[in-house]
């Protein structure tokens, strides 16, 4: 579980989080949603330790984030497994190479077992015989297999994604959703996720937190979304004509 | 002011390169990858760069020297003085600044814009000592380099006034070997290691704290070329100014 309390974060004297708290719980996908601008990435990227907010604190499970000792901060970011936007792969490395990243640099398990482990997640995220190519020689979405597979392939408790299926064409990106969903049912993973997509937002949004100018303007999940009167809200989710007509209907009760 | 709050981040980013280490194995392969991409790979320009200045600095001597009074083997003596003194070291290493740290800025700054330096951050591993220390220990190998400049340049001079009929070989020969001093062969290698140490660390600086997208990686690579030449200018007068005089 994740608790953020108060959370403020500004650049300057641009105030981009302004007191910000919500909790999301293990075991199911959490989605950030809003516009752009309103504060998804600098949020997601406050509770990856990556900005420092200036007021507020971000738990994990029972502790704050801000009163870990270094040491602490370090064992913390271990469990956490991260997909970046553009998949944050190295180039250099093959994808094998890639998902073994994490295992090489913390885990005390021999070449082999490495390797077993790597399969064993290439494998969970469909994508085998790729273990050889570089991240410049597949397409992607078995890009974001690969990061997928390098996030998980620790075992972390927490899993943040940033715009996972950004890119994608609709088809895959439904893959990508599911088997996030999927591993985070799998492993009780606490997962964190940063979307502009829709789609994403009624198949597995299981919480839904809207940020609109660096406020929580509304949270609940994929059920309550379509009943919810809340007209910022619906008029960010509702904005494409297909969403439109399908609320609609729904209305009339087709 | 940015000059100095930029001082200040450099130096900042020198003490964080030493800390919290990569595990040994990692660190052992990077080191050997930096190695070859840095130095290895260099060695053709180098030598290439260093035969042809070593010849030509023989021909520009010889043909200033109309007073039959002062001896040929001057020739083969100026060519050691500037090719050990200041060509090999220091002018080496601005072609350095150009090759290597257009190669290490804009890498690093690739991995910035493509998120791979916060990948590393998240997974709690110090992306500095990472990405920055193999290149600053690989680097220290770079004197060998500039001892390979140093003897091809004087081959090029010795092929030069040679063949070029300007100086006699046992002339040259003498004059290579005149009034040497191995405290400036000294000098010559303690300079070539703090240029090495600079190669390695300000182009890292640049591409690290770049910001932007593919057209500030490009930008950030000519702004390391131009800031790591001119700190290897203001270094070398500084050693050459408490060590030779």
């Amino acid at each position: 579980m994740i608790k953020v309390e108060n959370l403020h974060k500004s650049f300057d004297d641009l105030d981009v989080l302004k007191g910000i708290s919500t909790t999301f719980e293990k075991g199911q996908t959490n989605l950030i949603i809003g516009q752009s601008g309103s504060g998804k990435t600098v949020f997601l990227k406050c509770m990856l330790g990556l900005f420092t907010p200036e007021e507020g604190y971000i738990c994990f499970g029972s502790e704050s984030y801000e009163e870990l000792t270094p040491k602490k901060r370090r064992e913390l970011r271990k469990q956490i497994g991260m997909v970046f936007q553009g998949g944050a792969l190295f180039d250099s490395m093959t994808v094998e190479e890639n998902v073994m990243f994490p295992l090489r640099m913390f885990a005390k398990a021999t070449k082999s077992e490495m390797l077993d482990r790597v399969n064993e997640v290439l494998k969970r995220v469909n994508l085998t015989n790729a273990n050889h190519k570089f991240p410049s020689e597949i397409s992607g979405g078995m890009q974001k297999r690969v990061s997928i597979a390098r996030a998980i392939v620790n075992r972390p408790k927490y899993l943040f994604c940033d715009e996972p299926n950004s890119g994608l064409d609709p088809r895959t990106a439904t893959v990508i959703d599911n088997l996030i969903q999927e591993i985070t049912h799998e492993f009780e993973i606490t997962t964190v996720i940063n979307t502009h997509d829709m789609n994403s937002v009624f198949e597995i949004g299981e919480k839904i937190v809207y940020l609109e100018g660096g406020h929580l303007a509304w949270e609940g999940n994929k059920d309550l979304i379509h009943k919810t009167n809340n007209k910022t809200v619906t008029d960010f989710v509702y904005s494409s004509n297909l969403f439109r007509k399908v609320r609609v209907a729904q209305q009339k009760g087709y | 002011m940015d000059y100095i709050s930029s001082t200040g981040q450099y130096f900042i980013m020198i003490k964080d390169t030493f800390k919290r280490f990569t595990k040994g194995s990692v660190l052992r392969n990077l080191i050997i990858q930096e190695m070859n991409d840095l130095t290895v790979r260099s060695l053709g320009i180098v030598v290439f760069i260093s035969f042809f200045i070593g010849a030509v600095v023989t021909i520009q001597t010889a043909l200033n020297l109309n007073n039959p009074f002062i001896p040929k083997s001057l020739i083969g003596f100026a060519a050691r003085q500037s090719i050990i003194l200041e060509f090999s070291p220091t002018f080496v290493s601005i072609i350095m600044a150009g090759k290597v740290g257009s190669y290490i800025t804009s890498s690093i700054g690739t991995m910035r814009v493509t998120e791979q330096i916060d990948a590393l951050e998240i997974m709690g591993i110090n992306s500095l000592n990472y990405l920055v220390f193999p290149k600053v220990v690989a680097m220290m190998f770079y004197p060998f380099v500039i001892a390979i400049s140093m003897f091809v340049g004087i081959l090029g001079a010795y092929a030069a006034g040679v063949f070029g009929g300007f100086v006699d070989g046992d002339l040259f020969l003498r004059g290579l070997q005149e009034d040497f001093v191995t405290f400036q062969l000294v000098y010559a290698f303690i300079k070539t290691i703090i240029f090495a140490f600079i190669l390695a660390t300000v182009p890292s600086f640049h591409g690290y704290y770049m910001k932007g997208g593919s057209l500030e990686v490009g930008k950030a690579s000519t702004t390391s070329f131009v800031w790591t030449s001119v700190i290897i200018i203001v270094c070398n007068y500084i050693i050459t100014q408490l060590l030779l005089s």
